[in-house]
C-alpha cells in the first residue's frame, strides 16, 4: 500500500463521510431544500415574463389607425393602458414616478402618413430600470405593426396601405444596457451552488475539530490528500444532485432555454462546483470553529454576489471592480453558463472561463494542502 | 537489554510563555507496561501527543518504534495504537461502521474478518448496528480500545483510559491490558489514579510538565528516600497541630484513626516527632513509605520549583 495515496484508505474516508452526511438529516434536507426554495422565491418573485404592465398612451388624434395600433398592443398581453389619453407631460411624470412602465406616443400625423403610404413612426419608451420587466413587452413589437395593419387592411377597402412604412422606435430608458430575463436563472444556479457548496464543505474539517475526532483521524495513517478528497468528493456528489434539481426546475417551471450543448454546460458546472467545494475545504482548514467557518463563507459570498455580474451587469461596473470580480469563480462561471446556455456558445468560445475555473481548482487545492495542519498545533 | 519502543529526550512544548512539557525524557522497553502518572494538567496528554507525532515539539527529539517523532510521523501512525483521552470515534456512526472505517484507514488485508473478530471479542455482535454515541462510558472505552488494537499495533498508547469508569470495569480493563502485553505489545498508559501504578511494570511521574520520578514502584519509593512514621493514640489531633511547622516534617496526612508523618531527613523528623509524642502521649511506629506519600511529596517539591 502506497505511503502517500491509497484507494482503500480513501474509500474508507468516503464511506464514513457519506454515512455521516446521510445521518445528518437537517443538513441533507437543507442541501436540497435551499436550492428549491431559492429558485422558487427568486424565480417567481423575479417573474421572467410579466404581463399586463401599466402603460400610458399619448395620441393627440385618436383616429382608427391609432386605435388599431393600441388594440394590437393590448392583444400582445403585455400592455394595459391605464392612461389612454395622456398629454406628453402627464406621461413623462407617470413614467418617472413609476406609475407606468411604458409610454406609447402616436404622433398626430400618424393616420395621415399611413394613408398616404408615407413612413409613419410610433415611439415606445420603456422603463428599463428593471430590464426583465420590459424586455418581454419589447420583444413582441416586431409583429405588432404588421398585425395592426393587416387587421386594418381587412377592415377597409384601402388595401394599398403598405406594411413596411411603419416604424416603431423603442427607447429603453434608465438602463440602456439591458440584461435579458434569462440572465437570472442560470445566474441563480451559480449563486445557489456557491452558497450551499462552500458553506457545507467549510464545516467539514472544523466539525471534526470541534467534536474532538480530529485527533483520532490525525493519529491514523490517512494522508492530507486522502483526507481532502474524502471530504470533497461526497459534497461534489451532493452538488450533482443540486444541479439536477435546479436545472430540472429551470426547464420545467421557468422554461429556460438550453441553447448550447448540455455536455459543455455540465462540464462547466462540474469544474465550478469542484472549485467551490475545494474553496470550502480551504476555509475549513483555516477556521477553528464552525461559527468562524460560517463567517468566512459569508465574507466571501457577499462581495462575489455584487461583483460577479449576478446583481449588476459586469460590463457596467468600473474597471477596477471588474478586475476585482475576476477573483471569484462565480464571475467566470456566470460568463460561461450564460454564453453556453443562452447564446449557444461552444466549448472553444468559453475556453477562457474553463481555464480560469480550472486554475481556481488547482490553486485552491494547493493552498488547502499547504494549509492542512498535520498536527494539532 | 531489550530494544526500546519509546525513547525520547528533552521533549519540550510551550503554549505562549507557559512551558507545558519541560525537558521530558523517557525510555520504554518493548513488552513493558509503562504507567504515566501525574495530576490533572501536569502535561500527560501533551507529552503523549508529542510522542505520537500529533504535536511539533519546541525542543527535544526521540524515536518511537525506531521512527523519528519529527520526521517519520507516517510510520509512527501506522504502527501505534493511540486511544485518546476523550472518546474520539464517530458518535453518529454505528459500532460496526466505526470499526469498518478504522480497518479501511489502516488498509487492513481482511477488513471484514478483522471487524467481525473484534465485534466477537467485544461481545457486541448483537449491538453492532447501534450508534456509538448511544453507548455508555464503559462500553465506549471498550470500543475505543478494540478499535485501537485492531490493526495489531506494536505500541499502544492509552490516555487516561479509566477516567470516569467504575471500579469493576477498571479492573477488567487492566486485565485486558495485561493480556495484550503478554502477547508482546508495549503499553504506555497515563492515569491520575495512584492505585493503578501498582499494575504497571514501571512508572513515570510527571508534575507541572517535569518528569520527577521514574522506575519500578519500589525504585520510585526508594529513590524518594522518605521516612514515614505512623502516629496513633487519643491525642493525634493535638499532635498534628504541634507538628505542623516542626523541623523535618514535610507531610502530615490522616489515615483513618492514625496520622502519617513524612520527611526526607530521618534524624530531624525523628527528633521533632519524638518530642511531640512525649508531650501528647501518642505512640510512634515506623512504616513503609507508600507510593502515594511519594507522589504527594514530589508534587509539593515541583510546585516549589515553579515559584
Ligand atoms: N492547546 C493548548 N493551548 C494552551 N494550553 C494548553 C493546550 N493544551 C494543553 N494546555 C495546557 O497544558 C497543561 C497540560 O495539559 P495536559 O497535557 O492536557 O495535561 P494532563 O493530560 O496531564 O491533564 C494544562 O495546563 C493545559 O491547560
Ligand atoms: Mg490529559
Amino acid at each position: 500500500m502506497s505511503r502517500h495515496f491509497s484507494f482503500r484508505r480513501l474509500w474508507a474516508l468516503l464511506g464514513k463521510e457519506s454515512i455521516q452526511m446521510r445521518r445528518d438529516r437537517l443538513t441533507f434536507a437543507m442541501a436540497l431544500g435551499i436550492p428549491l426554495l431559492q429558485l422558487m422565491l427568486f424565480g417567481f418573485a423575479i417573474n421572467t415574463d410579466p404581463k399586463e404592465l401599466p402603460a400610458a398612451l399619448v395620441a393627440p388624434t385618436q383616429d382608427r389607425f391609432t386605435r388599431a395600433m393600441v388594440t394590437s398592443l393590448e392583444l400582445t398581453g403585455y400592455y394595459r393602458f391605464i392612461a389612454p389619453n395622456a398629454t406628453a407631460e402627464e406621461a413623462e411624470a407617470m413614467i418617472s414616478r413609476g406609475d407606468v412602465l411604458f409610454v406609447v406616443t402616436v404622433p398626430s400625423d400618424f393616420g395621415r402618413r399611413v394613408q398616404r403610404n408615407e413612413l409613419a413612426t410610433i415611439l415606445i419608451e420603456a422603463d428599463a430600470t428593471d430590464p426583465s420587466a420590459a424586455s418581454g413587452a419589447m420583444s413582441t413589437l416586431g409583429t405588432v405593426a404588421s398585425e395592426a395593419l393587416q387587421r386594418e387592411a381587412g377592415n377597409t377597402s384601402d388595401s394599398s396601405a403598405g406594411h413596411n412604412n411603419i416604424s416603431i422606435v423603442t427607447h429603453r430608458r434608465y438602463n440602456p444596457e439591458g440584461i435579458t430575463q434569462y440572465n437570472i436563472v442560470p445566474g441563480l444556479l451559480g449563486v445557489i451552488l456557491q452558497l450551499t457548496m462552500v458553506m457545507m464543505t467549510a464545516m467539514a474539517l472544523t466539525r471534526e475539530i470541534e467534536r474532538g475526532t480530529m485527533e483520532n483521524l490525525l493519529s491514523m495513517p490517512a494522508t492530507p490528500i486522502e483526507i481532502m478528497l474524502g471530504k470533497v468528493m461526497p459534497y461534489l456528489a451532493v452538488g450533482g444532485v443540486q444541479v439536477i434539481v435546479v436545472l430540472g426546475a429551470a426547464k420545467a417551471v421557468f422554461g429556460i432555454p438550453f441553447v448550447g450543448s448540455l455536455s459543455v454546460i455540465l462540464a462547466g458546472i462540474f469544474v465550478f462546483v469542484l472549485s467551490l467545494v475545494i474553496l470550502g475545504y480551504l476555509i475549513s482548514t483555516v477556521a477553528r470553529t464552525q461559527m468562524q467557518a460560517m463567517q468566512m463563507t459569508f465574507f466571501f459570498f457577499l462581495p462575489s454576489l455584487l461583483l460577479s455580474g449576478f446583481m449588476f451587469p459586469y460590463r457596467g461596473m468600473p474597471v477596477w471592480a471588474q478586475y476585482l470580480g475576476e477573483i471569484f469563480p462565480l464571475t467566470h462561471f456566470l460568463r460561461l453558463i450564460r454564453s453556453v446556455m443562452l447564446k449557444g456558445a461552444d466549448a472553444a468560445t468559453v475556453a477562457d472561463s474553463f481555464l480560469a475555473l480550472g486554475g481556481f481548482v488547482l490553486l485552491l487545492a494547493l493552498f488547502s494542502l499547504l494549509r492542512f495542519r498535520k498536527t494539532l498545533d | 537489554m531489550s530494544a526500546l519502543a519509546i525513547s525520547v529526550q528533552g521533549l519540550t512544548k510551550r503554549y505562549g510563555d507557559k512551558t507545558v512539557v519541560d525537558a521530558v525524557s523517557m525510555d520504554v522497553s518493548e513488552g513493558e507496561i509503562m504507567g504515566f502518572l501525574g495530576p490533572n494538567g501536569s502535561g500527560k496528554t501533551t507529552t503523549i501527543r508529542l510522542m505520537c507525532g500529533l504535536l511539533e515539539p519546541d525542543a527535544g527529539e526521540g524515536r518511537v518504534l525506531g521512527h523519528d517523532i519529527r520526521r517519520d510521523r507516517g510510520a509512527i501512525k501506522r504502527n501505534v495504537g493511540y486511544m485518546t483521552q476523550r472518546f474520539s470515534f464517530y458518535e453518529d456512526l454505528t459500532i460496526a461502521e466505526n470499526l469498518n472505517f478504522v480497518a479501511g484507514v489502516y488498509g487492513m488485508e481482511q477488513p471484514r474478518q478483522a471487524v467481525r473478530d473484534t465485534l466477537e471479542d467485544l461481545g457486541l455482535i448483537s449491538r453492532k448496528d447501534q450508534l456509538a454515541g448511544s453507548l455508555s462510558g464503559g462500553w465506549k472505552q471498550r470500543l475505543a480500545l478494540a478499535a485501537c488494537v485492531m490493526h495489531r499495533p506494536k505500541l499502544l498508547i492509552l490516555d487516561e483510559p479509566t477516567a470516569g469508569v467504575d471500579p469493576k470495569a477498571r479492573r477488567d480493563f487492566w486485565d485486558e491490558i495485561h493480556r495484550l502485553a503478554v502477547d508482546g505489545l508495549t503499553v504506555l498508559v497515563s492515569t491520575h489514579y495512584m492505585d493503578e501504578a501498582e499494575r504497571c511494570h514501571r512508572i513515570s511521574y510527571i508534575s507541572y510538565g517535569r518528569l520527577v520520578a521514574q522506575g519500578t514502584t519500589e525504585q520510585v519509593v526508594r529513590d524518594a528516600g522518605l521516612t514515614t512514621l505512623v502516629l496513633s493514640g487519643e491525642h493525634i489531633n493535638d499532635a498534628a497541630e504541634a507538628l505542623r511547622d516542626a523541623p523535618g516534617v514535610e507531610q502530615i496526612a490522616p489515615f483513618g484513626a492514625s496520622l502519617h508523618v513524612v520527611g526526607r531527613h530521618k534524624q530531624t523528623l525523628m527528633t521533632s516527632v519524638n518530642r511531640v509524642a512525649q508531650s501528647t502521649g501518642v505512640t510512634v511506629t515506623p512504616t513503609e513509605t507508600s507510593l502515594e506519600d511519594v507522589f504527594i511529596q514530589l508534587m509539593g517539591q515541583s510546585k516549589d520549583n515553579m515559584l
